[in-house]
């Protein structure tokens, strides 16, 4: 009898890469497909140890292409699926995205995000494919992006991502940095039954709508006599194409991004601190947002009222805590390791109630340090006063 | 051999099929479905097909009373490769054209053969993009007009049966629309292969290709593609520059090694026995 998970309920010292692969394990995951690709590689190898032993297969793949065509594969024959990339391997794969979305495949796509574009510099942190995330592949559509700030959260986030991917039928992006997956800290793996896990719906046997009528339609596998015809084409709920079709086309899209939007506030997550009462806010995630803790001194020092929104969902984003934020703060700054990515959203959330500034900062895997956030606070609110 | 009387009707959905008269995907999924009924089945429920973008994509799908899957351009391999990792007691097969198989999706075509994936990939090859209305192909002989090569093709012919051969597929073989009944029993034995096994299925395309080429009509196209058929074994004995426009046909290879799934198969026990690697 295969094991469940890998490893006991007890802490560890690991490292962001190993905990992302030891949450996907407990999280159900049985197929990995991968490129290597720098600083994503040790979830690879590391589920390439681990998922033979719970009767798992990990393979290394040709390309990127090649790694989400075989997850998706997977997925379809029934299994929990994901792979593993950074920003170049995350380009080559937006085709897949695409068609992952709209067949309705669930799977999971860590992106370890390193400086971009192109090769850009391989082995240091950024966050530069926010955007990618979110627009990568051509169409309209929606996206389900989730944002580790800590080794811990690589599990608990992994485990959430393939969650979400089950429960709303659709690709889920892990969207972590170098920075948090290459760092060791200790974590503590809590006991199985203390972690929630969901699957897929499967269908009864009279079902024959595996993409529509639902808004989140059940979902068979290959080989269970279903007859299932898959389609990136526009296609009708029985899967059938119609690629002339307005209504049929509309109606297919509409739902793909409605059974997202429709749910953002059960899908959306976040860490506040003192939000109702602050005259400066900050709006931060991944491994930037870890100054944001450092400020809470700054603030009994200074007597500026700080409050900060942590994002762990940066896709659905989630509009309503911003503008609860916005109420009371006059400043709203931004850090992020882009050139001004998630800072156009919070403008746009706060609909002008709010200075939005944003704190920018990339290449050679600096991080935005606490000092250089309250030197823009104090520049921020004697410029607001 | 079944009791029963072929029908093709009987593995096949309600829903018109889409190729143009005398297509040659229709001779290719009549092959592939006989040798179905011949090998015993009477409906497709063991079978996922999973085929990519062009014509040929579409002779399973959705046509075929059965799993299809209908992926991106070029990647039915990747694919078919996590079904049948999943489900390895599930006949995979791919269908696809040049374009998809032998162009944008080659290097997975290599890679399946090199790792014995037991799979059937059926290539049809009609030397053009068809759908798209006739652009060169790797497949297209030299000199050939196309629309995107108006002065005829600069580049060499790909042969995607060596091809494979070299990458160490376990079955190979290539035939024409022509010869429909050595067609059939191949894809019969690539079906009883175990690891990896490709049908190069040279087909003619009358609409975007025959007529380019000056071959008017369905007929002159089949001649054609008798006349410059030469078997394997003879082929052998003929020089490259005597074979420069000619179709090999016959069977390529045939060998037995380790498949994929068996291999992995065998890691996922040792594994679960022992709980790791040492």
């Amino acid at each position: 009898m295969p094991k469940q998970s890998s490893s006991p309920p007890t802490t560890h010292f690991w490292q962001g890469n190993q905990a992302c692969a030891e949450a996907a394990i407990t999280a159900g995951c049985r197929f990995f497909a991968g490129y290597p690709i720098t600083p994503a590689t040790e979830i690879a190898e590391h589920l390439a140890l681990k998922l033979p032993t719970v009767g798992g297969t990990a393979i290394q793949m040709e390309d990127e292409i090649a790694s989400l065509g075989a997850v998706i594969g997977a997925s379809w024959a029934g299994a929990k699926a994901m792979t593993a990339t950074s920003g170049p391997g995350f380009s080559l794969m937006q085709e897949n995205i695409g068609y992952a979305f709209m067949t309705e495949t669930p799977c999971v796509i860590i992106n370890i995000q390193r400086a971009g574009p192109s090769t850009g510099q391989a082995t240091k942190s950024g966050q530069g494919d926010v955007m990618q995330a979110r627009w990568g592949t051509h169409g309209d559509y929606t996206s389900i992006a989730l944002s580790p700030n800590s080794v811990q959260e690589m599990f608990t986030l992994t485990i959430k991502a393939f969650n979400l991917a089950e429960q709303y039928r659709t690709p889920v992006v892990l969207l972590a940095d170098e920075i948090i997956a290459h760092m060791r800290e200790n974590i503590t793996v809590p006991n199985p039954d203390k972690i929630a896990i969901i699957n897929r719906k499967k269908p009864k046997p009279q079902d024959k709508a595996f993409f529509g009528s639902q808004e989140i339609p059940p979902m068979p596998a290959v080989g269970e006599g279903f007859n299932i015809s898959v389609t990136g084409s526009t296609h009708n709920e029985h899967g059938y194409r119609f690629t002339a079709d307005q209504t049929i086309h509309q109606r297919l899209v509409k739902r793909l991004i409605d059974k997202i939007t429709n749910n953002k506030d059960k899908i959306t997550d976040f860490e506040c601190h003192n939000i109702d009462n602050c005259e400066v806010g900050l709006v931060s995630y991944g491994c930037t947002s870890r100054a944001l803790y450092e400020l809470i001194d700054f603030e009994r020092k200074e007597k500026t009222k700080i409050g900060f929104v942590r994002l762990k969902t940066l896709w659905p984003f989630p509009d309503a805590i911003i503008q609860r934020m916005a109420e009371t703060a006059k400043t709203i700054l931004v850090p992020e390791m882009n050139l001004q990515q998630i800072f156009y959203e919070v403008k746009r959330a706060v609909e002008g109630n709010a200075q939005v500034i944003p704190i920018n900062k990339i290449g050679g895997g600096e991080m935005i340090t606490p000092e250089e956030i309250t030197t823009k606070i104090k520049r921020g609110t004697k410029h607001a006063h | 051999m079944p009791t029963e009387e072929f029908s093709i009707r009987k593995y096949l959905r309600d829903v018109p099929l889409p190729f143009c008269p005398g297509c040659g995907d229709f001779t290719v999924m009549d092959c592939f479905l006989r040798a179905v009924y011949e090998l015993g089945y009477k409906d497709l429920h063991d079978f996922v097909f999973c085929s990519g973008i062009g014509c040929a994509a579409w002779i399973p799908s959705p046509h075929f009373e059965a799993d299809t899957l209908h992926t991106t351009h070029g990647r039915s391999i990747p694919v078919a490769t996590g079904v049948k990792l999943v489900r390895p007691k599930l006949n995979v097969v791919v269908f696809g054209g040049d374009g998809d198989i032998a162009g944008i999706g080659l290097s997975h075509l290599i890679h399946a053969a090199r790792r014995n994936l037991d799979i059937t990939v059926i290539m049809v090859n009609n030397m053009i993009y068809g759908m798209t209305g006739g652009q060169v192909a790797p497949t297209t002989p030299l000199r050939v007009k196309t629309t995107t090569t108006p002065y005829g093709s600069f580049e060499h012919p790909l042969d995607a049966t060596r091809l494979v051969v070299a990458a160490g597929a376990s079955y190979a073989a290539r035939w024409t629309t022509v010869h429909r009944e050595q067609m059939k029993e191949a894809i019969t034995d690539a079906l009883k292969t175990k690891g990896f096994a490709f049908i190069e299925a040279v087909s003619q395309c009358p609409t975007a290709f025959g007529r380019r080429i000056g071959l008017k009509t369905v007929g002159d196209m089949l001649t054609w593609l008798k006349k410059n058929s030469i078997p394997f074994t003879e082929a052998k004995k003929m020089t490259e520059n005597e074979l420069v426009g000619k179709i090999v046909v016959g069977e390529f290879v045939r060998r037995r090694l380790p498949t994929l799934t068996e291999t992995i198969q065998d890691v996922i026990k040792e594994a679960t026995r022992s709980g790791e690697a040492s």
